[in-house]
């Protein structure tokens, strides 16, 4: 008995959650705190049931599943946090042990296995799905996903997402990245590109503007041919075995060219690349190598920022705001860099909506998980962005582009605001586009 | 003491038409503990903005004897909003509506889940201040800094919770809606019962509505930094400013094993060799102020500060305040657990309190760290340790329980702004002696006969000692 629950505290990390001093500093910066009202969904109490498993008190991890699922990994909390708990990593231990201990029924466990196992990972798959909303075109397998509570609300509200789909790229645009792109003018640094996954089914036209706005800052990219998914979706789902195995791969197939960074333009990749040393800290073999890949993890704004910003033409004047990726702000702490870039674009007006900092709700596939719940704290989201009379909303992420996408539609303000990731507004605005 | 029922969670669900009634395992568990020491789980938690509907539930409370635990968003440090008998907690930060700013009468009528802080943002934004500032003011609700009469940096020239409420809305443990004080200064109208509420933890009723007085603001502040290389050397600073007819806003304490921490954690540029600094800000009219600030690092210097700066601009004195904010999330990362004390002694007595603090430090060798409000005497000693020591813990016990000795022998008190709630009751005696104690349980069994409203807190249990090792 005793043995069992040493054990059960080392996988849900119970050590990390003493350095919870239970002040509440975390509870205003919360947005499901906020919208749902309740300590339960609030970070404080989230680890309090992590706490209360690690004690013995809860000895059923059921009930620890609906506050886990309904936060949004957002880790605002841990940039309010004034001793530093790694909440992040108790949330995820937490579903981790959660999901081992659950039993899918067979349809949602192959459902599971072939999302995770076989659609994330897989470059070909990913370009199979293409350009269309890949979960919408795949929704013989969310009828499956309903029943696992891992998918609660999706078919009724699939039409929301389709009418937010990017439209169909050419062929061009749909093509393959090159291999190589050499740098316009003196070469400053040698990166590589990382696509993502869902980047590069949806938004494989920001990949490929991605690649042009480095190589004009002076950068050769390479597009390394191996690569695979972050490994993020899953380990905020509780595979984390899985996750660990992509990042393996990611690692390897990086290692095999001499970069001076490894560049990605989506926030919620970015934290997970850079999280792969906490990731492997267990795996003596790999936890150096996942060090060094981490360490040459940059955010695409700041390695245009370090080559010099961008040449921007002569631009129509617009009101801007920026609803910056969490994941961003608070793992990869990259704040400064963006509104920089921005900034620097002539006759651009940027206004900070109030609460600037609050996530939008699209956190991963959490929109179309808990689709209720993100649509409260999307509403929210959306009044503050009106009342900053914004007419361009600037984000750093396919999910919070996608889920600003539908604010805009849902407020029916589609025609006087439009929203887009920074990759298009510097493209638009060096003329690149 | 009654456990609930079913039948009892049925009427309560009938009395809540408007709110939630939350029985999960997972939202009881999640009211089960505050900022200090302990988990207890409550059988219901109650989220309503009906004051009718509260009344209902402790007319029921009352009859059937259940205990009843108002929570605010339970910052306490002394366990006030714990339900450490079980019953009911009702959780009153939903009550968040009501923020009003009457300045032809300056004063503010709040309801009871107001974040203090912005009570501040509304007042300010009329040119006036309300002035108690608990360092949890951006979490904590008005609600819980009522009932335990909160304190801040700015009690030393502007008091505390207590000294800017003059009205308040209540339900007593019958259930009744009550009304105490109104919105006037002056007001003798029979016993002054706002007072007697405010403080009270809850253990006299709940709080519903408060008329707040509200001053207006200080049009200037300026801060001056001083530091030495004796911590007994800053106290007498401390003492020698406040007697020389300067009255700072604020008057804040680093000893050098905060400062060493700070650097640590952040490197901030303070001298690791000085055993103290202190923090003052002065707050007036811009011309005043200037002036006070020159006397002060007159007065530090003649005591034998080493250093003493000014700073110039406004991102110079933030900075310099940074430093402050930056001790607690410092030293918890030295050890986990933090116990917060917040004893504190009369102003003359700072030097001789800062002499006991080192020595207590270093007969249970324990990691004691001293900073906070110097300027009124309520030093916060800290103590860091790891709960997970058993024999650590019990030192750290006996060091506080010494704590709490020296502050009461040097005329103090055990809780300058935290409350005595769970941790502190087993030293009541010691302060108020028995009578005087007995006096406080009379005030109670009068007011709350069924002992139904926040029972377990302020008065000790028969035989009731300090446990911090679970």
């Amino acid at each position: 008995m005793n043995h069992d629950l040493e054990q059960l505290k080392e996988e849900i990390k119970y050590e990390k959650t003493n350095s919870c001093v239970q002040c509440g500093y975390c509870l205003p910066v919360c947005p499901t705190y906020a919208t749902m009202g309740k300590e339960t969904h609030s970070p404080r109490g989230r680890i309090n049931l992590v706490k209360m498993v690690g004690e013995g008190k809860i000895t059923d991890l059921s009930v620890l599943e609906e506050p886990m699922d309904l936060c949004l990994g957002c880790r605002a909390c841990e940039t309010a946090c004034p001793t530093g708990v790694e909440y992040g990593g108790i949330l995820e231990a937490a579903r981790a042990a959660i999901t081992r201990r659950k039993k899918f029924s067979v349809p949602v466990q192959t459902l599971r296995n072939t999302l995770f196992k076989e659609v994330f990972p897989s470059r070909k798959a990913m370009n199979f799905i293409g350009n269309s909303m890949w979960l919408y075109e795949k929704s013989g397998i969310q009828k499956l996903a309903r029943k696992s509570g891992l998918v609660k609300k999706l078919p009724s509200h699939l039409g929301e997402f389709e009418a937010i789909t990017p439209p169909a790229v050419s062929p061009w645009e749909r093509s393959s990245l090159l291999r190589v792109t050499p740098a316009k003018g003196d070469k400053k640094y040698t990166v590589a590109f990382f696509v993502g996954c869902v980047m590069d089914a949806m938004f494989r036209k920001i990949n490929h503007l991605s690649v042009k706005l480095l190589s004009e800052a002076g950068c050769d990219v390479i597009v390394i041919e191996n690569q695979t998914c972050c490994g993020a979706l899953h380990a905020h789902t509780g595979e984390l075995e899985e996750s660990k195995g992509l990042a393996k791969r990611n690692i390897a197939a990086f290692e095999k060219e001499e970069v001076d960074f490894i560049v990605n333009n989506a926030g919620g990749c970015g934290a997970m690349l850079i999280e792969y040393d906490h990731l492997l800290a267990d795996e003596p073999l790999w936890v150096e190598r996942a060090k060094r890949f981490s360490e040459k993890t940059k955010d695409i704004s700041q390695i245009l920022v370090l080559c010099g910003g961008i040449k921007s033409k002569d631009c129509l004047p617009q009101r801007v705001t920026y609803q910056r990726s969490c994941h961003m702000t608070n793992v990869l702490k990259v704040t400064k860099e963006p509104l920089q870039l921005i900034k620097s674009v002539p006759n651009v007006e940027f206004i900070e909506m109030n609460d600037a900092n609050m996530c939008c709700g699209s956190a991963g596939i959490y929109n179309i998980v808990n689709y209720d719940a993100s649509m409260e704290i999307l509403d929210q989201k959306m009044e503050n962005v009106k009342h900053s009379n914004a007419t361009t909303i600037i984000t750093t992420n396919p999910g919070c582009l996608i889920q600003m996408k539908l604010g805009i539609e849902r407020e029916n303000l589609n025609g006087s605001m439009r929203a887009v990731h920074l990759v298009e507004f510097l493209a638009e605005a060096t003329g690149i586009l | 003491m009654k456990a609930i029922t079913s039948a009892h969670v049925k009427e309560i669900i009938s009395i809540v038409k408007t709110g939630r009634v939350l029985t999960n395992e997972s939202d009881r568990y999640s009211y089960s503990f505050d900022g200090s020491f302990g988990t207890y789980l409550p059988d219901v938690v109650i989220q309503t903005k009906s004051v009718e509907e509260l009344a209902a539930l402790v007319k029921l409370a009352n009859r059937e004897k259940i205990p009843v635990y108002p929570r605010g968003q339970a910052t306490s440090l002394s366990g006030g909003p714990l339900p450490v008998k079980g019953g009911m907690v009702f959780d009153l930060s939903v009550m968040d509506d009501l923020l009003e700013i009457h300045e032809e009468d300056l004063v503010a009528i709040v309801s009871p889940g107001v974040l203090t802080s912005n009570i501040h943002h509304a007042a300010e934004r009329k040119g006036l201040m309300y002035p108690p500032d608990p360092s949890s003011s951006h979490v904590s609700t008005i609600g819980g800094n009522l009932a335990e009469n909160s304190g801040g940096p700015r009690g030393l020239k502007y008091g505390v919770t207590k000294d800017y409420v003059i009205g308040l809305e209540m339900i007593t443990p019958q259930g009744e809606i009550i009304r105490t004080g109104g919105r006037t200064v002056k007001n003798v109208t029979g016993y002054d019962l706002t007072k007697l509420i405010v403080g009270s933890e809850g253990t006299l009723g709940i709080i519903t509505k408060a008329i707040l007085r509200l001053i207006p603001k200080p049009p200037a502040s300026e801060t001056v930094m001083a530091i030495f290389n004796s911590l007994v050397d800053a106290g007498r600073a401390i003492s020698k400013i406040l007697s020389s007819g300067i009255l700072p806003s604020k008057m804040e304490l680093m000893d050098q094993a905060s400062i060493i921490a700070v650097e640590n954690y952040q490197p901030s540029g303070l001298p690791r060799d000085a055993e103290a600094l202190i923090l003052i800000e002065l707050d007036g009219h811009p011309s005043a102020v200037i002036d006070e600030a020159e006397q002060v690092s007159k007065v530090c210097k003649e005591v034998g500060a080493r250093k003493v700066t000014i700073p110039k601009t406004k991102a110079e004195t933030e900075e310099v305040w940074k430093a402050r904010k930056l001790v607690s999330p410092a030293i918890v990362r030295i050890k986990p657990t933090k116990i917060s004390e917040d004893a504190t002694v009369p102003r003359s007595k700072i030097p001789e309190m800062c002499r006991r603090l080192q020595e207590i430090k270093k007969k249970y060798n324990v990691h004691l760290v001293v900073f906070g409000h110097a300027g009124d005497g309520n030093l916060h000693p800290n103590i860091i340790a790891d709960k997970s020591d058993k024999e650590e813990m019990r030192r750290v016990e006996l060091a506080v329980t010494e704590i709490f000795e020296a502050a009461v022998q040097l005329g103090g008190t055990l809780s300058g702004e935290h409350g005595i709630g769970t941790m502190k009751a087993p030293f009541m005696e010691m302060e108020l002696g028995a009578e005087g104690l007995d006096m406080m349980k009379k005030i109670k069994q009068a007011w709350d006969p069924n002992n139904i409203m926040n029972p377990g807190k302020i008065f000790p249990e028969p035989g009731q000692k300090l446990v911090l090792s679970e």
